[in-house]
């Protein structure tokens, strides 16, 4: 099972029958084993990873630290639910240290972010206080480095 | 004076690499994709490159002791025990090397020359019959074949041995056939070897890839303990070939044999390139785990497509390298090749660059990313499918 989903991590593209070979299984055992994956909320979804620095789309990411009062019997959850329910919100992790929630959010302009955090974020009941931190680049992402891929530079025939 | 007949003819007479045109034809192309490159695609993992240029930073830029730092031999003796139970002490049993190959060549030469004989398979690494020939010995092929599973058996062995054998070379798991020795192997090969005069120098540059089952050494039987020299290195295990870093490991009075040939011809191994290797025996097995499990996926992938589009693949059990027989389509090893390259771009290296023995195979390499080999493979079927 952990292999399957290490190598589906890495390429969710490959077919049932490229996963059954590669992983010494049957066709079959590999799409029920997904399906179960699958239906246990193991396996939420099938995405790609894009730069989107490389298309024309105005995009901006901040990193918002977010100090919050936990309430009686809920904790932190029910305020985080009311943040991460946002469209907006990409992400949204409850922290330990200085601050409790970091929350990502995505935005058009950095306008447009900030008026979410002071319009939307700070004010809702239970939020004490937030910092909002901009991204300036993005060097990696999910493991991957953004910059281009190094070259092969091996001898093309060694023996 | 005629320079050139100055140089020695047992030099003179090393034959040329025979796929020297492969080399031209490659030069001309563009998106040509290489299942013939004999070393892993990986990069060092990057906290092996990162303390390599530490050292740098310190300034660690001197000559090492001749064996290499006793810090590296210590690892390198802890990391031998813990994989295979071998008891060598760094102090006199562990020599680095500039990569296995050295190792290979040092022993060669401190063991044999005129009227020795080495024993060595084929198919196998083409190192072997140039350094057998430069030592003055006589190299005495033993011809392995795919009903074996490429295996040396002992009877082949045994048929091979004359009073003049002083060394036998084991190599495995083996390149290019990805051939592997199990233990009910090896203890043939012992019984056979136990009681004869006779080195062995066991190539186990491949040991840490090997799939569904554990490296056995033939220096962990007992009976061949002390007359065993293993050879090894990171070029494989740790991706590390361009470092140039090996190790010999064996009985005191061969090891400081070959290390008075490396002190007089090398000096050391490269400094940067031990301290960075102290860093990939101490903290890598995750990465070379994750590595090996890649390869084994790759090595799937290729050997069920192969025998699919019916190029009888052999299932190899270590290394990353796959040895189809192209006896089927009719064309010669050479032609197979040639003609994929030109039109279809994908190459692969015909077997007989291996030995005689390897007419009628070819081998291709899985040390490339599943998408060039995914690739590749569409394109030998398509070259199949015109044949």
């Amino acid at each position: 099972m952990e292999e399957l989903l290490n190598v589906l991590e890495k390429n969710s593209r490959l077919n049932e029958e490229q996963l059954a070979v590669m992983l010494d299984k049957s066709t079959d055992e590999i799409k029920s084993q997904i399906r179960e994956l699958e239906n246990s909320n193991t396996i939420l979804g099938y995405r790609t990873l894009i730069n989107w620095e490389k298309t024309s789309k105005e995009s901006v990411t901040a990193l918002i630290e977010v100090r919050i009062t936990p309430q009686r019997d809920l904790g932190f959850d029910k305020v985080a639910e009311r943040i991460y329910r946002f469209p907006q919100v990409k992400a949204c992790y409850l922290m330990s240290g200085g601050f409790d929630l970091t929350v990502v959010v995505e935005g058009k302009t950095m306008k447009e972010v900030a008026l979410f955090v002071s319009e939307k974020l700070a004010p809702i009941d239970g939020v004490l206080s937030t910092a909002t931190h901009f991204i300036l680049k993005k060097f990696k992402e999910s493991g991957v480095v953004f910059e281009k891929k190094e070259d092969d530079d091996r001898e093309a025939l060694v023996l | 004076m005629n320079v050139a007949d100055m140089v020695l003819p047992k030099i003179k007479n090393l034959p040329p690499s025979g796929i020297r045109k492969y080399f031209d034809l490659l030069s001309e192309m563009k998106d040509a994709i290489s299942l013939g490159v004999g070393e892993p695609d990986f990069v060092t993992p990057w906290r092996v490159r990162e303390e390599g240029i530490f050292s740098l930073e310190k300034g660690h830029t001197h000559y090492s002791p001749n064996a290499g730092y006793i810090a590296l031999r210590e690892e390198i003796s802890n990391y031998l025990n813990r994989k295979y139970n071998f008891n060598y002490n760094p102090s006199d049993q562990v020599l680095v090397t500039v990569g296995a190959s050295e190792g290979i060549d040092l022993a060669l030469r401190a063991l044999v020359g005129e009227g020795d004989e080495v024993i060595f398979p084929e198919p196998s690494f083409v190192a072997y019959m140039g350094c057998i020939k430069v030592s003055g010995a006589k190299p005495v092929v033993i011809n392995l074949n795919e009903r074996e599973q490429f295996k040396l058996t002992a009877e082949q062995l045994s048929n091979a041995l004359t009073e003049r054998t002083k060394v036998v070379i084991l190599p495995f798991p083996n390149n290019p056939t990805g051939a592997v020795l199990e233990e009910k192997d090896l203890r043939e090969i012992v019984n056979v070897l136990k009681d004869k005069d006779v080195i062995i120098i066991s190539d186990e540059i491949y040991s840490e890839l090997t799939y569904g089952q554990k490296h056995v050494s033939i220096a962990s039987f007992k009976e061949v303990a002390d007359k065993t020299i293993v050879i090894n290195g990171f070029s494989k295990a740790f991706a590390m070939t361009g470092w140039r870093l090996g190790y010999a490991c064996g009985h005191p009075a061969i090891i400081d044999a070959m290390k008075k040939i490396h002190q007089y011809a090398i000096m050391c191994a490269p400094t940067t390139a031990q301290y960075a290797a102290i860093e990939a025996l101490k903290s890598c097995d995750e990465e070379v785990s994750n590595m090996v499990k890649e390869y084994n996926r790759r090595r799937r992938v290729l050997v069920d497509a192969l025998n699919k589009m019916g190029l009888d693949c052999f299932e190899p059990k270590g290394a990353f390298y796959v040895f189809p027989s192209i006896k089927k389509t009719g064309l010669s090893s050479d032609e197979f090749c040639e003609r994929l390259l030109k039109e279809y771009k994908v190459l692969m290296v015909p077997g007989e660059a291996f030995g005689a023995c390897g007419a009628g195979y070819v081998r291709a390499t899985y040390a490339n990313s599943m998408e060039n080999i995914l690739e590749a493979l569409e394109r030998i079927k398509k070259f199949i499918n015109t044949l």
